[in-house]
């Protein structure tokens, strides 16, 4: 067999499994009432210089309350894990401006772009200036990271990436399979410090449930040291008893919860609204000039003090309204 | 004869490649407009896969996004990302259809940047799940037009596996074996591999297109198949399907 060789890319976070269990000692199974509001959920549990992910994939089920409260907060020094993220990583990518440094540190699988949509300017001017670190990989490759972290490993063998320079420009090592021979590619466990995820509903100890594709998201809850619930209701401790089943995150994952109606707008909520398009290409147009994008951070971001004054500014109930009519009655739409 | 546009073409002829109760992993974009025009023509019972975990939806219009919440519309599960590419992984998915910026001769994929890595004149996306797909399942189909910008002797990057270097060089860097690129259709003609030299070949011609212009078009030297044919254009129904049901917005065939 030919040498092998290793990805040259940086590797952000520490895989050892042993510090991630010392620290995973310390979160407790008791049940403790965790309903917070978004802005103290990001003023406790996110810090400068963080490794953050977010959960929910790109424009579906993101957690956009929690990341514009971030960009309002003036955080910095973050890394990042790109696994398809579009729209959350363009308003992260807005933290970039003005000599302000949000993004620091990158792993990217899949970023700047919104898939048919086109790519968004503003995460190209933040990826192509240099100032961001970045580290490959593809959706499979981080999704198994993070399985790996969630699986209290240090690794996982993959057999995607081989042969490319996304390997090449990642941090994973090729190995030999212990039992055939053959070669395998090691991705190294990731646990992010803090991580946002948008769920249907939680109780108020963060017992919380996904309706529909996870994504990535069960494994993300698992590994990451906090984890900052956002949800569209807060349900009854009772109505998760009678049917744990359906209990996707278990509290002791969880550090706050935070209810946050139409919380992923301007994203798609499955069973819930559909992608608000038109809003999405007005940041799209508002990004093709900076001073542009710095009038309209003000008036969607920086000048409303928390995500319902977004949800005004965008239409309020009327246009949720008329979002939830897509989803439900997609035939139609 | 029905007037068609240059994508309208591309979609129809990719979709014919698409047979009932294939599974496909299929890429954002025209790709996902070509699975549904095969699941509303000849294949109602294309398994289509989605890498954010939607299993076999009966799509109801183009999903925006292939992780919004049409690919799971009448599905079979919603479940997750490693659920999805694993599926792939152990070999149980026939096609994935994927886009990208540059491809070379081995059906190499570059969707990550141009010019320099480190500071790059373009930064696009990188590999999303197109790496995954592309090493995974069994075969690749490629969509996408046809310039000497996109056609190029050597990718900026190497983003998502063809054949590499050529034969037996993607089973050496340990990709799982017997996969592949398998088609690229483009607004100019179909391409296939040589089996030999795993280099892309003309297969068949649009209708008006002659084998000069595509070498013109095309960065590198393209082979012949021993027999290359005119594509079959466009049917009245699948362009009335086409434009009716699947992309009533222009999504796609309005690029």
């Amino acid at each position: 067999m030919a040498e092998l060789t290793s990805g040259k890319g940086p590797l952000f976070m520490d895989p050892d499994a042993d510090a991630a269990r010392a620290f995973f000692r310390q979160k407790k199974g008791a049940l403790t009432d965790k309903v917070m509001s978004v802005q103290e959920a990001v003023s406790r549990f996110v810090r400068d210089g963080d490794y953050l992910a977010s959960g929910g994939f790109g424009t579906n089920r993101i957690a956009t309350a929690a990341l514009h409260e971030i960009l309002r907060q003036g955080k910095r020094d973050l890394g990042f894990a790109g696994h398809t993220t579009t729209h959350d990583f363009q308003i992260l990518a807005s933290g970039n401006r003005n000599g302000h440094q949000l993004l620091a540190r990158v792993d990217a699988a899949y970023i700047v772009g919104l898939e048919a949509r086109g790519l968004s300017p503003q995460a190209r001017r933040v990826m192509q200036s240099g100032e961001v670190d970045v580290c490959e990989w593809t959706n499979y490759a981080l999704a198994c990271r993070l399985r790996a972290a969630a699986s209290g490993i240090p690794f996982m063998p993959v057999r995607n990436m081989l042969g490319t320079e996304t390997f090449t420009y990642s941090a994973a090592k090729e190995i030999v399979c212990p039992f055939t021979g053959r070669k395998l590619l090691a991705v190294p466990a990731l646990y992010p410090d803090v991580s946002l995820i948008h769920v249907h509903e939680s109780d108020c100890y963060g017992n919380s449930r996904i309706k529909g594709i996870t994504v990535a998201d069960l494994d993300l809850a698992r590994a990451s040291r906090r984890l900052i619930l956002t949800t569209e209701r807060i349900v009854s401790h009772d109505e998760i008893r009678h049917t744990p089943y359906a209990t996707d995150i278990p509290a002791f994952c969880v550090d706050a919860v935070c209810e946050a109606p139409y919380g992923s707008y301007p994203g798609n909520m499955p069973g819930e609204y559909f992608s608000d398009e038109a809003h999405l290409r007005k940041w799209l147009e508002a990004e093709q000039d900076e001073q542009n994008l710095d009038d309209f951070l003000r008036m969607y971001i920086y000048d409303v003090p928390n995500f319902e004054g977004y949800l005004q500014r965008c239409g309020g109930l009327e246009r949720i309204g008329s979002l939830r009519a897509q989803e439900v009655f997609s035939r139609r739409g | 004869m029905a007037e068609y546009g240059a994508m309208e073409l591309m979609i129809c002829v990719a979709s014919r490649l698409l047979e009932d109760g294939a599974t496909v992993g299929v890429g954002t974009g025209a790709p996902c407009a070509t699975a549904m025009l095969a699941q509303k023509t000849h294949a109602p019972d294309l398994f289509i896969v989605f890498e954010a975990g939607g299993l076999a939806p009966r799509l109801p219009s183009m999903p925006i996004s292939v992780g919004d919440s049409r690919t799971f519309y009448r599905a079979l599960m919603a479940t997750s990302m490693c659920d999805a590419l694993e599926a792939c992984q152990r070999g149980m998915v026939d096609y994935t259809f994927l886009g990208g910026a540059q491809i070379d001769a081995y059906g190499n994929l570059n969707s990550t940047v141009i010019g320099d890595y480190a500071k790059p004149r373009v930064r696009f996306p990188g590999s999303g799940g197109a790496n995954d797909f592309a090493s995974f399942c069994w075969r690749t189909l490629v969509m996408t037009q046809h310039d000497r910008r996109r056609f190029v002797e050597q990718v900026d990057f190497l983003t998502t596996p063809g054949y590499l270097t050529g034969p037996g060089a993607r089973e050496a860097a340990g990709l799982p074996e017997g996969c592949g690129p398998y088609k690229v259709i483009t607004d100019l003609a179909v391409m296939g591999f040589d089996a030999a030299s795993k280099r892309m070949q003309v297969e068949s011609l649009h209708p008006g297109v002659n084998f000069a212009q595509v070498q013109d078009q095309t960065g590198f030297e393209l082979l012949k198949a021993p027999e290359v044919t005119e594509t079959e254009p466009p049917a009245t129904d699948e362009l009335r399907i086409l434009r009716e049901e699947v992309d009533p917005y222009r999504y796609i065939i309005g690029r």
